[in-house]
């Protein structure tokens, strides 16, 4: 293997005469630079452009004024499913102490299999494209994103940012590295692998639901 | 998978009388059209992203070096490995002893366009794994034991009627068979079956879109989550990249993704884009332990710097596929390799050699729209017509052709002969068509007049005239 790695780094040195380095001055110049490409532009509010390019994708999304109103909201889109009241929580600190409805079975973990519904909260919204941010770790797990039919995310609003270039300022700014798993969802999974018919839910959720918080402080 | 790109015309011949093809073929060319139109009409910046986009694409080729350095380094900081293959073969050993050390049985993958490249299935499988493909297209045209005829929508050559039918000869025991004839009904079929697969699955497998120097992370582009459920539930993860992919850093990737979606289905962004980097850290409630690169080269440092640098630039979107009217015509399977269309027409004598790729360069009209429609704009035509002065120069024209433009040089180096000898058979012609001015056949121009009449020549050469008519 490290007779390929000279081989090839050897070709390229002959195709660009260069002594090749990961630590070429203007090489890191250029990669921690983070300078913007063109930068697409709106005339609405990042809010407003956010959940119109959520509803383009066929996500939907309830808004609920406060941490308060999160059981609400959930009860709220189960019924409305017709889903039973079994959730797969993410062990986030904002999903931590809610008080779910007497009889409900909700268990805060990675997903199974089985699991039709999960919830869990963005690191951030992105306006542009209506998407959600999530980065895997011990209060996000990546499988809750992926494996329920039904996949339900708390995004508080002050969380929208314009582009994805703002996303990553922000995880920078908070995290400092990137974890495993940074995951850009923008609405339910989809094919359009028969007849180039778009189809919801090949293999990841069925559904993706919103909720847009209005205010951060927790109850 | 072997190549039978020499044998384009019989390939074409063959698609252009499959009617079901045909049928399959007609329904998807306007849908992909129609829909990336729609979406470049909605975002005023998209040629300000075009020029920047490539601007960074020639910036990271010119210093690939360094960057794939870069990279490396960074992978390794957050844990992955990294393992450079020359050629294809390579390639399958990195994968295979990497599956071995993990005691691995079943691999689950997601697309990748340098795995069909590298023909990592056909290694796996005759290493007695278990190899299941997880994209819809892709499981499709598995178990249908075809090649992919496009690199976005890999099963588009099939019809709704096709897929049932293989998915009920291969899913069904007799007397338990579901309904399987909508959309909707082959769809959570193949949900239901594959879903079991990622749950079982030792070692997961997917491609690359990008990498990204500053992070070490590699990017998947998805639409059905299938990619991320191959990359989070085994215990393994392995990448298989080439080493043009490497970008400088994530603001470089945004740049680029939104060109990505836009010319490839017409989407602002696809419904997940994930960046990997590294394995599960310690505290992680999922993913695998180990996260694996398979930096793949197969030519492409020898296209560095030379006539076909450019094409290094390709972000793989398949727009110039779908705007081809070659490719609509007859499909990615006629062009007998991985890669079809303009593109493929480059990349394929490239990489598995000119005397095997000879007649796709051959096979297109020039007509200029890829060029048009790359958001790279990579010059597909100029590169076509440079595989063939290759190709004419290496003497691997058929000797019938070389021997008519040999004949041809020998007359127009010679003005004067040239011109007595297009008036000799200029009359010779019409009198042999007996004075009606049109030919039903004639010899060595059957492929012609199968289907028309070929018009005699009226009169005189355009030289005579000329020299008549300049007289007052
Ligand atoms: S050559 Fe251009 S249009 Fe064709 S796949 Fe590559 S990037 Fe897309």
């Amino acid at each position: 293997m490290s007779d390929s790695r000279a081989a090839i780094l050897g070709r390229i040195l002959q195709a660009l005469g260069h002594a090749a380095r990961a630590d070429a001055p203007d090489v890191l110049q250029r990669v921690n630079g983070h300078a913007r490409g063109p930068q697409p532009q709106w005339a609405e509010a990042d809010r407003e452009r956010f959940l119109a390019k959520l509803a383009k994708a066929a996500g939907t999304h309830a808004t609920i004024a406060s941490h308060a109103g999160i059981v609400h909201a959930v009860t709220d889109y189960l019924a409305a499913q017709y889903l039973p009241q079994r959730v797969c929580v993410a062990p986030h600190p904002l999903l931590a102490d809610i008080v779910w409805p007497e009889g409900w079975q909700v268990e805060s973990r990675r997903a199974r299999g089985d699991d039709r519904i999960g919830f869990a909260v963005a690191f951030c919204g992105i306006a542009e494209t209506g998407s959600l941010m999530l980065l895997s770790g011990p209060e996000s797990p990546t499988s809750l994103n992926f494996l329920p039919d039904d996949f339900l995310c708390l995004l508080p609003e002050d969380r929208i940012v314009p582009r994805m270039e703002d996303a990553w300022a922000l995880l920078r700014a908070e995290r400092g590295s990137l974890p495993r798993a940074t995951n850009i969802i923008t609405g339910p999974s989809r094919t359009a692998d028969v007849e180039q018919t778009i189809q919801l839910g090949a293999h990841g959720p069925r559904r993706l639901h919103v909720l847009l918080m209005e205010s951060a402080a927790q109850a | 998978m072997k190549p039978t790109s020499h044998a384009f015309s019989d390939n074409a011949r063959r698609a252009l009388n499959d009617a079901t093809l045909q049928q399959a073929l007609a329904k998807a060319g306007v849908g992909f059209v129609d829909k990336r139109r729609a979406a470049l009409s909605e975002l005023p910046e998209f040629d300000a992203l075009r020029e920047a986009g490539r601007a960074i694409k020639d910036h990271t080729l010119a210093n690939l070096d360094h960057y794939l350095l870069r990279f490396e380094q960074q992978l390794v900081t957050s844990g992955g490995q990294l393992h450079w293959a020359d050629t294809p073969d390579e390639a399958c050993a990195a994968v295979l002893d990497i599956c071995r050390k993990a005691g691995a049985r079943m691999v689950a993958k997601g697309k990748s366009m340098v795995g069909e490249e590298i023909a990592v299935n056909d290694a796996l499988e005759a290493a007695g794994l278990e190899v299941v493909e997880t994209d819809l297209g892709e499981y499709i045209i598995q178990v249908a034991h075809e090649p992919p005829s496009h690199i976005i929508a890999p099963a588009v050559h099939k019809t709704r009627a096709q897929i049932a039918r293989l998915f009920e000869d291969l899913h069904h025991q007799p007397g338990l068979t579901r309904p399987l004839e909508t959309v909707p009904q082959i769809v959570d079929e193949a949900r239901q079956v594959l879903r079991e697969k990622f749950l079982a699955a030792d070692v997961g497998i997917t491609g690359a879109n990008f990498l990204i120097a500053e992070t070490g992370s590699t990017v998947i582009v998805t639409n059905e989550g299938n990619g991320d459920l191959s990359a989070t539930l085994p215990r393994v993860h392995i990448v298989l990249a080439s080493i043009e992919k490497v970008v400088p850093n994530l603001e470089d990737a945004s740049v680029l993704l939104r060109l990505l979606a836009r010319s490839a289905t017409g989407q602002e962004i696809t419904s997940y884009t994930t960046f990997f980097t590294g394995p599960r850290r310690r505290a992680d409630a999922d993913g695998p332990e180990q996260f694996h690169v398979v930096l793949v080269d197969n030519g492409r440092s020898r296209m560095l710097g030379g006539a076909f640098h450019e094409m290094l630039r390709c972000i793989r979107c398949g727009a110039c596929l779908n705007h081809c009217p070659v490719y609509s015509a007859v499909g990615g399977h006629a062009y007998g390799w991985v890669y079809p269309g303009p593109m493929g027409a480059v990349l394929t004598p490239l990489m598995v050699g000119l005397d095997e790729g000879r007649p796709l360069p051959n096979a297109s009209t020039l007509c200029g729209r890829c060029e048009e429609v790359c958001p790279m704009s990579i010059p597909l035509p100029k590169l076509l017509r440079e595989l063939r002065r290759q190709e004419f120069a290496r003497g691997l024209h058929p000797p019938r052709s070389r021997w008519a433009l040999a004949a041809w040089a020998f007359f127009a180096r010679r003005p004067q002969l040239y011109r007595w000898a297009t008036r000799l058979g200029t009359r010779l012609l019409n009198r042999l068509s007996g004075g009606r001015g049109r030919f039903r056949s004639l010899p060595f121009a059957q492929a012609w007049t199968t289907a028309r009449d070929l018009p005699a020549p009226q009169g005189d050469t355009f030289m005579a005239q000329w020299q008549r008519r300049k007289q007052p």
